[in-house]
């Protein structure tokens, strides 16, 4: 389908979608409900063994030397691997996109090589006939570490003499180049105008620093992955990853394989929200089925996914928002710190791009550092970079609106980015629902009930790009009429239902009809991985495409049928019609896939594209909470999100998007934190200490789907998946400091903070 | 390397002679909630797992004449089901309930999480203001301890070689008494106790608290019966003033650390908030027996 | 110690098989019983992915010993529909759109059903607390509360 004029027509001219906008059930939803869906854990071969990996028990060390003869001599262990068995690669060896990819650093990352650095970072790896031996094994491999001091947060990370974790790591960004080694990994900038000098022309300036903890994603499904190599070199992986070409391009680097001599199989997933977009078992398990000859099932603990696996950054933020009396921003300054955990990488810069990204400002100053600690390597998490961001630019938001005695709805509609608005990392808005879901927010019932002693309520705004990328789509049609639709993308949220939706609305058949799947790598062409809430975006135009290219042979076989030309068949409704319809009787699918053989053969249609013009999503929170001001416990009393969603293609399933964002948001900004030992050992290494939010911790929340069509989508979709954990930091963090008229500014805002807080203000 | 071997006697007996042939390698294992955890984690030191819950005494609850005999192993499920206990003593049972999670609740017992040795564990201050009893088994024979003298450190019992715990003895108390437990987590569920009060108190007919006993947990190496706490409400109305002075005692009994859970000042603080509460329904409870 | 032979009844029907003391259930039902629907989320009962029932009464596999299930009834996941009939709780996960990733469906649906038969008619609250102990990170439990308030209007007969 065309271009954005197209588009547009499609969505907001006439008729309303047949299928489009409807919540049917999910064809994966049975095999779910009734345990039948495999996970990554669920997956056996023949012949199998089970790998477990030896891990520091260090945050920094040197690794002196390894003994695995021991362990080797055991019965039962049929390989053992060490970051020796790994092909060196060398450290230019990256790609540099959105994000950089240093394919050195991740391959360190899998396994140590000289170094350890964080508590639980891999060291070796054993396979064995069972765990049982498996862990007996690895607890025989005998290896001689040299402690070093940790290095555990940013603040310390930039000291003037703390101890470098990457000799050689000069601060990128930086003009001169600096000549001494460091542990900050980058700098990024940003900006617009003249901050430093608009600031003069504010009446009101509020200025803070803000503090945020290490938080991990939390999926329920630690990883897992089955790996096997058969004699001639061929590889199968079958793996939870949210992306499958992902997986069998890192592997094929770390391992020096061919990538197509590797074939990768997506299981279900059970959660990534991000953590899932990177391998840490896959290459281990690869290396060591290969000394084996055997397939390696490996399985992470709990303890492991939260040791070893990638958090997202805690850090610091300094944010400095300068206004005229009647609420106009002036000029907006961000200066954040994150943690990149023990390689560079974090996604500071991002933060920097998204934070004041929902305000109209000619003028802004944003400074984003990347710095090394002795903590496991950053992974994405739900929009990374932003809901940090967010927080400072959100809390700074409502004290301004506090100083100016202003509703802070109000000062944010009066200052929100609409079309046109010049977005601080450069590009221009285009069609945008940042306001409507400002003004949906203050209409709500919610934002207009009264409070109680001890209440506070919260509201915060939020942004996340979206982005488009390669996808892939094949609709092949049975002989019967029936539909499959085939993707590269893992179905994390229930996207193939999506997919199902848009491709019944081309073809104009029930959704019953359409079997949805998602394909191997060698069963598919190339897919970029599901994440950036790129899914019902990118790869939903891609089906689209496919089913509109399907749509396009069954007219060709008609019109062959008919002898006509292919402009006299119109396609409508599951059913082909010849213009002149007295002289030829309409055709349907599956009469027209009955014949198929008659026709040419079989019927299909196919895209393979990198789709561009993804929707920038926007949304808008509103918390309520009350705070015991005895013990500083918080009671989230009422919580409503609002989102521009473009339009929903599943209307259930982008609230089920808008509230699970909401709630890891709520976790992130109350209890969740990691806490290490001086020495940088991980103490909260499982779900008793690192606490999400439980059934009974949560109201239900509330969502308000706002439709603002995206122009670059055939059915007008935004990505919905990441903007909601932006807002939810500062909606929290808000209604907590109005709770107890104190300004909050140090997540997680945990009870003792919150009395402590308390105390000291008496 | 040596196998983990597992019984399941269905005497006192059986398991005296097991724990003792076994000399301190046996670990009896009743619900198993915290026991399984430490073996995953590797840090079960044993070569033995007795599992007590096929012993009628372990698992029974009955009301004698003069208090209620409570099986070291009746989970917490079965306890909260029993509406006899429930009313006399919703103070020890809110304690036992308040553990983990509806699966935990499956399998936990008060014998277990007394035995587990945990300062913060939710079932042993309200036991202990209630003035509950031990009765323990061993080679010797059995004898009979108050719980607070059970736990003499974290994770140490004061059990001998061959002794298990097979049940509770809740005395009666006279009418007019009520006992309450109450915890601070930061969630609502699925969090080990910051802090933990017990209170179990008597007034008489003119609302005079003749008789209190307020035990503290997770605010000290083991869980605390503290008398200070019981002298500032016994001869007063408990009023204002005596819930005051409650409170102080309560905070001043603190010797808490500072842990991923809580710090020292905020456990202090918090013990005094909490002791006030817990005073509160107990006395509620007691006015309408 | 030799292994120990255990022979319980599962789903209804009779099962056996060999296990070492340290194997859980839950390693039992997945690993000797090809039973996969029962997840491991965190192996210390912290989650309730790997929720069931033993005689009667709901426990997370993981802090259950294999061992003492010899002579018990255990029910899985993958024993609540019948045949091809769902449950009423399955369906109205499925309605409710109360799935994302559905690793925590399995727990959530034993859980949900253990309390619908001690409570036919509980409130948003006493739902809230009762399945405090299944983790759900995709949701934020909301479709998941309003599934189970359906399913037990329906098996009330009340829809």
């Amino acid at each position: 389908m065309g271009n954005e004029k197209d588009h547009l027509e499609a969505i907001e001219g006439k008729e309303k979608f047949r299928y489009i906008g409807t919540s049917p059930i999910r064809p994966d939803g049975v095999d779910k409900v009734t345990g039948r869906a495999n996970f990554g854990a669920d997956f056996t071969a023949n012949g199998m063994i089970h790998g477990r990996v030896v891990r520091s028990p260090h945050a920094h060390a040197k690794i002196k030397s390894i003994n695995i003869e021991k362990a080797l001599k055991m019965k039962g262990v049929k390989a053992i691997v060490t970051g020796q068995d790994f092909p060196k690669i060398d450290p230019s060896d990256k790609v540099v996109g959105e994000v950089v990819v240093s394919f050195y650093d991740m391959s360190q990352n899998v396994i140590a090589r000289d170094k350890v650095f964080y508590d639980g970072h891999a060291v070796a790896a054993v396979a064995a006939t069972s765990i049982k031996i498996a862990e007996e094994a690895a607890a025989l491999i005998e290896i001689e570490y040299e402690v070093l001091p940790a290095v555990m947060t940013v603040i310390d990370a930039m000291k003037k003499n703390a101890p470098v974790l990457h000799k050689g790591m000069k601060t990128e960004g930086m003009d001169p180049v600096p000549k001494r080694s460091s542990n900050v990994a980058s700098r990024a900038e940003l900006k617009l105008g003249n901050a430093t000098e608009a600031f003069k022309d504010a009446d009101v300036i509020v200025e803070r620093d803000y503090t945020a903890q290490t938080v991990h994603q939390g999926y329920i499904e630690p990883h897992a992955c089955v790996a096997e190599v058969s004699a001639d070199g061929m590889a199968t992986i079958w793996s939870s990853s949210q992306g499958q070409f992902m997986v069998r391009a890192f592997v094929a680097k770390l391992c020096a394989m061919n990538a197509s001599k590797i074939k990768v199989i997506p299981s279900e997933i059970g959660g990534g929200f991000g953590g899932k977009t990177k391998v840490y078992l896959e290459p281990l398990a690869l290396l060591l089925s290969r000394q084996s000859g055997r397939p390696v099932k490996m399985v992470m603990t709990r303890e492991e996914v939260l040791r070893a696996t990638g958090p997202t950054s805690g850090g610091h933020a300094r944010a400095k928002i300068g206004a005229k009396k009647d609420g106009t921003l002036v000029a907006a300054e961000l200066e954040m710190e994150y943690e990149a955990g023990a390689f560079a990488g974090s996604p500071v810069k991002l933060g920097c791009m998204t934070g004041f990204a929902p305000y109209n400002l000619k003028h802004v100053s944003c400074i984003g550092w990347d710095v090394v600690v002795n903590r496991p390597q950053a992974a994405a998490y739900r929009a990374p970079g932003a809901p940090v961001a967010a927080f400072a630019v959100e809390s700074a938001m409502d004290e301004l609106a506090d100083t100016l005695g202003i509703d802070p709805l109000e000062l944010r509609i009066k200052n929100a980015a609409v079309e046109g608005t010049q977005a601080p990392y450069g590009v221009k808005f285009p069609k945008i629902g940042c306001l409507e879901t400002l003004r949906q927010a203050k209409a709500t019932e919610h934002y207009n009930m009264p409070l109680g002693p001890n209440q506070g309520r919260g509201v915060a705004s939020g942004f996340w790009f979206n982005i488009g990328g390669q996808s892939s789509a094949s609709v092949m049609v049975n002989p019967d009429g029936t539909v499959i639709v085939a993707t590269g993308s893992p179905d994390i949220g229930g996207s193939r239902a999506s997919m199902a939706l848009m491709a019944a609305e081309v073809l104009g058949i029930d959704y019953d009809n359409i079997k949805p799947l998602v394909a191997d790598t060698e069963s598919v062409p190339f897919s970029d991985l599901t994440g950036g809430s790129r899914v019902t975006f990118a790869t939903g135009k891609a089906v689209v495409e496919a089913a509109e290219d399907a749509v396009n042979d069954m007219k060709r076989r008609a019109a062959k049928v008919w002898d006509v030309d292919i402009d006299q068949v119109e396609w409508k409704d599951g059913i082909a019609t010849c213009i002149e319809t007295d002289i030829h009787k309409p055709m349907t699918i599956a009469e027209i896939a009955a014949m198929a053989g008659k026709t040419g053969g079989a019927i299909s249609g196919k895209a393979n594209i990198n789709a561009k013009g993804a929707g920038a999503a926007f949304a808008t929170h509103i918390c309520d909470v009350e705070v015991d001001p005895e013990t500083g416990y918080v009671q989230v009393l009422r919580y409503t999100a609002v989102q521009d969603v473009g339009t929903a293609i599943h209307p259930a399933y982008v609230e089920g998007q808008m509230q699970g964002g909401a709630v890891q948001g709520i976790g992130w900004a109350l209890n969740e934190e990691y806490v290490y030992s001086k020495d940088g050992q991980l103490q909260n290494t499982g779900f008793l200490d690192y606490r999400v939010p439980v059934a009974s911790d949560m109201p239900m929340i509330d969502t308000v789907i706002v439709e603002v069509p995206n122009p670059g989508h055939p059915y007008g979709v935004r990505g919905v998946g990441e903007v909601p954990i932006v807002p939810p930091l500062g909606a929290v963090a808000n209604a907590v400091s109005h709770a107890i008229g104190i300004r909050m500014a140090d997540l997680p805002m945990s009870p003792p903070k919150i009395l402590a807080t308390i105390d000291a203000a008496d | 390397m040596a196998n983990l071997d597992y019984s399941s006697p269905s005497s006192v007996k059986e398991v005296v002679k097991i724990l003792t042939a076994a000399k301190g390698k046996a670990k009896v294992m009743a619900g198993g909630t915290d026991l399984l955890v430490q073996l995953r984690a590797g840090r079960l030191k044993a070569s033995t797992i007795v599992d007590v819950k096929n012993i009628s005494e372990l698992r029974t609850i009955k009301k004698e004449k003069n208090g209620f005999t409570i099986g070291a192993a009746v989970s917490g499920a079965e306890l909260g089901a029993h509406k006899a206990v429930n009313k006399a003593w919703p103070g020890v049972v809110e304690g036992l309930e308040l553990i983990g999670s509806t699966q935990i609740q499956g399998r936990a017992s008060l014998g277990g999480n007394l035995c587990n040795g945990s300062p913060a564990a939710d079932g042993v201050p309200g036991m202990i203001a209630a003035g509950a009893t031990c009765l323990i088994a061993g080679p010797k024979g059995t004898r009979t301890v108050p719980v607070e003298k059970i736990v003499v450190s974290p994770g140490k019992t004061s059990l001998k070689s061959g002794e298990f715990l097979v049940s509770f003895f809740l005395p009666n108390r006279p009418k007019k008494s009520g006992d309450a437990y109450l915890r601070f987590i930061p969630r609502t569920e699925m969090d080990i106790a910051v802090v933990g009060v017990g209170v179990s108190l008597t007034i008489d007919k003119k609302g005079m608290c003749t008789d209190a006993r307020v035990s503290l947990g997770a605010v000290a190496p083991t869980a605390l019966l503290v008398k200070n706490c019981a002298n500032a409400l016994i001869g007063t109305n408990i009023d204002e003033d005596a819930l005051n002075a409650l409170s102080e005692a309560a905070s001043s009994a603190c010797n808490p650390i500072d842990d991923k859970r809580g710090t020292i000042k905020y456990r202090t603080k918090v013990a005094g908030v909490l002791a006030r509460r817990a005073t509160v329904i107990a006395l509620k409870r007691a006015r309408k027996n | 110690m030799a292994k120990h032979h255990v022979e319980a009844i599962i789903n209804g029907d009779p099962a056996e098989f060999l296990c070492g003391t340290e194997q859980t259930l839950l390693d039992c039902l997945r690993d000797e019983l090809s039973l996969t629907g029962s997840k491991e989320g965190c192996s210390s009962g912290d989650c309730g992915a790997c929720s069931v029932m033993l005689d009667g009464r709901l426990v997370c596999a993981c802090l259950v010993l294999g061992v003492e299930v010899n002579g018990k009834k255990v029910e899985t996941i993958e024993g609540v529909a019948k045949g091809d009939d769902l449950h009423p709780l399955q369906k109205h996960f499925l309605q409710e759109a109360a799935l994302q990733c559905g690793i925590c469906t399995p727990g959530f649906i034993i859980a949900a059903k253990a309390l619908l038969k001690e409570n036919p008619h509980p409130t948003e609250t006493e739902i809230r607390y009762w399945l405090a102990g299944n983790l759900c990170r995709c949701t934020g439990y909301d479709k998941i509360i309003a599934a189970v308030q359906k399913a037990a209007a329906e098996m009330r007969g009340e829809s």
